[in-house]
């Protein structure tokens, strides 16, 4: 599962989709690899208007990064200075992938594994509705 | 070959279990491999799509609608464990994931576009129908589109031949040959001789040289999926109900399909 996946997934309980807590959701035990991805400037610029950028630098933090800036940077992929932090942002974005670990919810507290680079949402019966 | 009937007095959620997820695990290789053309009208949609949109496949099986536009940021969630299997193995740059249709794992109003293919029709309520589309919905932003197929009721020249005036709900055979569940069958003897014989069955994997095997072939094993046909007009109603407004509809290829937008 890519970096960038955690930006937009949450906890599945019903009563937890509309809380604040369970997005992003609190990972642990995680297993990182690198996958070398081709490098889209242009798409990184539109993701970065599109992601949480609090709940990115909280992400990274739980896996061990603690180097992303506060405020969401505004870049400019003409401008040489910017591409080198979008290669950076690349980098951590698409092709850090997470092989294994856990994915907790901050307003349940339910666990969900990722196991294999695969997510699993599914949920036991008595949290199903 | 006779259809066996849906047992009267099981619950929506355990016919679901029984008749869809547990089937579509057992058949997942078999039914990925069947699974590879993207339909006309998903593929115009996804291109039709602003560029670097971010959307949802739910229901996506084997992915094979998560790269058909480059330029799009789509994550694919199914049921079954074993599409999304599938799914990862095809391409392991597919953002995919384990998740049931009712509790989808994403944040409400974030998704610009959401595509359901083929999906819907295996809820086994009408309110289970419609709360899934709601919950699509749920997803993608004020404005945003879906595009929603289910299998046709009306498709009298297709290979199932159903038709206007049968019944909608219904249970679907898919013929496997499954090997795998052969063995898994036979008792520790087999799987011993397996073993023994292990250099011999290396060489039976070669595909020019002629097999001849003692084992008899597996019998095809017939699962059965649940199946609720729409007939004409109730998938934008459907659509409707769960608060949508249908922009476009349509039939393709036996299934009735809309194009909806989120108020």
């Amino acid at each position: 599962m890519k970096f960038l996946t955690t930006n937009f997934i949450q906890c599945a309980v019903k009563g937890c989709q509309s809380s604040d807590s369970s997005f992003p959701l609190k990972y642990e035990e995680c297993e990182l690899v690198a996958e070398t991805q081709e490098f889209k400037p242009e798409f990184l610029v539109h993701m970065l208007e599109k992601i949480n950028w609090s709940a990115l630098v909280q992400v990274a933090r739980d896996l061990g990064n603690d180097n992303l800036p506060t405020e969401k940077p505004e870049l400019d992929p003409i401008m040489e200075d910017d591409v080198l932090i979008l290669k950076d942002l690349h980098n951590l974005l698409v092709e850090t992938n997470i092989l294994n670990g856990k994915m907790i919810c901050n307003n349940c507290g339910h666990i969900y594994f990722i196991k294999n680079s695969i997510p699993n949402f599914l949920l036991p019966p008595h949290l199903c509705n | 070959m006779s259809i066996p009937e849906i047992p009267e007095d099981i619950t929506p959620v355990n016919q679901e279990q029984n008749f869809v997820h547990d089937v579509y695990n057992d058949i997942a290789s078999h039914f990925s491999q069947t699974r590879y053309k993207p339909w006309p009208i998903v593929e115009k949609f996804l291109m039709g799509q602003k560029d670097y949109s971010i959307g949802i496949d739910v229901g996506c099986g084997n992915g094979k609608y998560l790269g058909v536009n480059p330029n799009l940021f789509m994550i694919g969630t199914d049921r079954s464990e074993g599409l999304i299997e599938c799914a990862h193995g095809l391409n392991s740059n597919y953002n995919v994931g384990i998740s049931d249709g009712l509790s989808l794992p994403h944040p409400n109003n974030k998704f610009d576009f959401a595509i359901s293919i083929a999906v819907i029709h295996h809820f086994s309520t009408p309110e289970r129908r419609i709360e899934a589309i709601q919950h699509i919905l749920s997803k993608v932003k004020s404005g945003g589109e879906a595009l929603i197929y289910c299998w046709a009721l009306e498709q009298e020249t297709s290979r199932r031949g159903y038709k206007e005036g049968d019944d909608q709900d219904i249970l679907v055979p898919w013929v496997l040959q499954d090997k795998k569940k052969k063995e898994k069958k036979e008792p520790k003897r087999r799987r011993k001789l397996a073993k023994d014989q292990a250099s011999e069955s290396v060489e039976e994997q070669k595909p020019e040289e002629p097999v001849e095997t003692p084992v008899p072939k597996p019998e095809p094993v017939t699962k059965y999926r649940y199946y609720h046909l729409y007939k004409e007009g109730e998938l934008p109603s459907n659509a409707e109900d769960a608060g949508a407004v249908v922009v476009d509809k349509g039939y393709e290829r036996d299934n009735w399909w809309v194009i909806i937008r989120k108020p």
